[in-house]
């Protein structure tokens, strides 16, 4: 019952802040509307009992990956973004042609993935800390090791390139 | 029903004592900065100046709420809201002791107890930059927006040594609840050496405490690394533009984030309500140090320093004796004796905060800097190296 209300709200919220991320003007205020996405999807994740994967996305996203949008967005002292005139393409087409888009999804989805069970709060218990170890160090070694190294690789020319700026 | 009612008395009490808390640590650095310099500190209201922080409070209350014209309106109210609201969050999964038993009713000593502990403490002080960084740039000015970078860079520099520390006695304790990780350190080697994880085999954690206790510095924005509101450089730093209840709120914030970190350390390193001494003798260590400050009490209205001291310090030493008395009941012990250890570890965390804040002088920026990623990150990273070999060899 609370799990259903929890469910309801912050998925109301997570989709409001998702929408107000495109309909802002203010580059900071769409960087904050993807904090709130962030924020809502990792109590979702926490309802659904991946309460390791939710901190996960607090931590790396929420905490890292933002400070990082928005200590740019303040370093550059991005102004509001300026509306275009819209093309005459954009203004007669964009609504069919996003309803299209809706509906090929959801075709999609339906045929293509198997049918789903209806969703049970709680009842998965394979998200704690534990069995994510368990998981990296054994079934999924090899891709855990291969993504360390490639972002070893990328730290590593993120170092290079800014020596070369500074020389 | 029964589980909302508990709940809900929890959540006042730990509120109740936390604003307390907040509001006398203040008091308290005041007047031990004030006696680490030669002066008195505030002595006016009340006796001794007790009535301080109800005066300061009433003050910020009362005082005009300015809105600058050229500020980022709603950014500019967020930001004192999200500092807060974040600093006080991380209270409600820390456990200040074990599970008590009272009128037929089990509950633990802490408002909730979360399988993730640690991360969800490391997911709220990651998120809690965005209050400094929101209110540096909203304020629309210059010193404010250097105040924020300078914060938000040394927080983001600092959290990964802390993070790194943090993994450490993790490793020793296998567990990620904070309260499991505080019931791994209980018992004791040879009969006396507590299992703290400062001490606590195959690999003392003595460096990963020092390291964790600097990086808590830096996170919570103390001197020596106080840069963001570095006043002879920045004005005020961030919180430059904010007056009465917002000002209010970042101060605040500041003193719980102190707080939070301090019982973190206890929990992690310095064994969280476990006592130095083994049980028998550890029981009537608050009786003892009460009765003390009791007779300090005394003999100071003996010889007063001051005409006012004849009267006021026998009161103080009746209410330590009282004190003392309630902790001397033995039904009572099972609750007060861990409270009184968390307590004590955790004021005495505090109370360095305050002796490093009168004693060391303030870093230069690039030194905090340089300080952090060439000799605290590889420090930390070698810790747990060291920790990651023992724990896995013995």
């Amino acid at each position: 019952m609370v799990d259903t209300i929890l469910f309801i709200i912050f998925a109301i919220v997570a989709i409001v802040s998702g929408f107000n991320l495109v309909l802002q003007k203010q580059p900071i205020a769409s960087a904050l509307s993807l904090i709130g996405v962030m924020g809502s999807l990792a109590v979702l994740y926490l309802l659904l009992g991946a309460e390791f994967l939710a901190m996960a996305q607090m931590i790396v996203y929420g905490g890292a990956v933002m400070v990082l949008f928005v200590l740019v967005i303040m370093l550059l002292n991005a102004g509001r973004e300026k509306s275009s005139a819209k093309s005459w393409f954009a203004q007669i087409a964009g609504l069919p042609l996003l309803l299209c888009l809706v509906a090929l999804l959801g075709f999609l989805i339906r045929a293509i993935l198997p049918p789903m069970r209806s969703v049970e709060f709680g009842s998965w218990v394979g998200g704690t800390a534990e069995h994510i170890g368990q998981l990296l160090f054994t079934t999924y070694l090899l891709p855990f090791e291969v993504i360390s190294i490639l972002i070893l690789i990328a730290i590593l020319g993120a170092v290079v390139l800014a020596q070369k700026e500074l020389d | 029903m029964n589980f909302f009612i508990v709940s809900i008395i929890k959540i006042v009490l730990v509120f109740a004592i936390f604003m307390t808390t907040l509001a006398y640590l203040q008091w308290v650095e005041r007047k031990v900065l004030a006696h680490i310099q030669s002066r008195t500190g505030p002595l006016r209201v009340g006796p001794h100046g007790l009535m301080q922080p109800l005066a300061d409070v009433f003050k910020l209350l009362t005082k005009e709420d300015l809105l600058p014209p050229y500020v980022n309106k709603f950014f500019y109210l967020l930001a004192p809201f999200i500092a807060v609201c974040l600093a006080l969050i991380s209270i409600s999964i820390i456990p200040f002791g074990p599970e008590i038993e009272v009128g037929g009713t089990r509950t633990y000593m802490q408002i909730s107890d979360v399988n993730v502990g640690i991360l969800f403490i490391l997911a709220i002080s990651s998120i809690s930059v965005y209050g400094v960084a929101l209110a540096g740039w909203s304020s629309n000015n210059k010193y404010s927006l250097m105040g924020a970078l300078r914060s938000s860079a040394q927080m983001i520099s600092y959290e990964l040594p802390l993070t790194l520390v943090i993994v450490c006695p993790l490793l020793l304790a296998n567990h990620l609840s904070l309260r499991a990780i505080s019931d791994s350190q209980a018992g004791y080697y040879l009969g006396f050496i507590p299992r703290w994880s400062i001490f606590q085999m195959p690999f003392p954690q003595i460096f990963g405490f020092l390291i964790f206790m600097v990086a808590a510095f830096a996170e919570t924005n103390r001197l020596p690394f106080d840069l963001p509101e570095a006043e002879n450089e920045l004005v005020a730093g961030f919180h430059t533009e904010y007056s009465s209840m917002k000002f209010a709120c970042f101060f605040m914030s500041e003193y719980a984030n102190m707080v939070t970190i301090t019982c973190v350390a206890t929990l992690l390193f310095l064994g969280g309500w476990h006592p130095l001494f083994p049980a028998p003798y550890s029981n009537w260590v608050a009786t003892a140090v009460l009765l003390f400050a009791a007779i300090a009490c005394f003999f100071q209205a003996i010889r007063p320093a001051r005409k006012r001291d004849r009267y006021t310090f026998p009161v103080f030493g009746i209410g330590f004796l009282i004190l003392a008395a309630l902790w001397a009941v033995p039904s009572f012990q099972t609750i007060l004796v861990p409270i009184f250890w968390f307590a004590a570890k955790v004021a005495f965390l505090l109370f360095t905060y305050i002796w490093v804040r009168g004693t060391l002088p303030r870093f230069r920026y690039d030194q905090l800097m340089h300080f952090a990623w060439t000799f605290l990150f590889p420090c930390a990273l070698l810790n747990l190296l060291l920790t990651a070999l023992f724990v896995a060899v013995f």
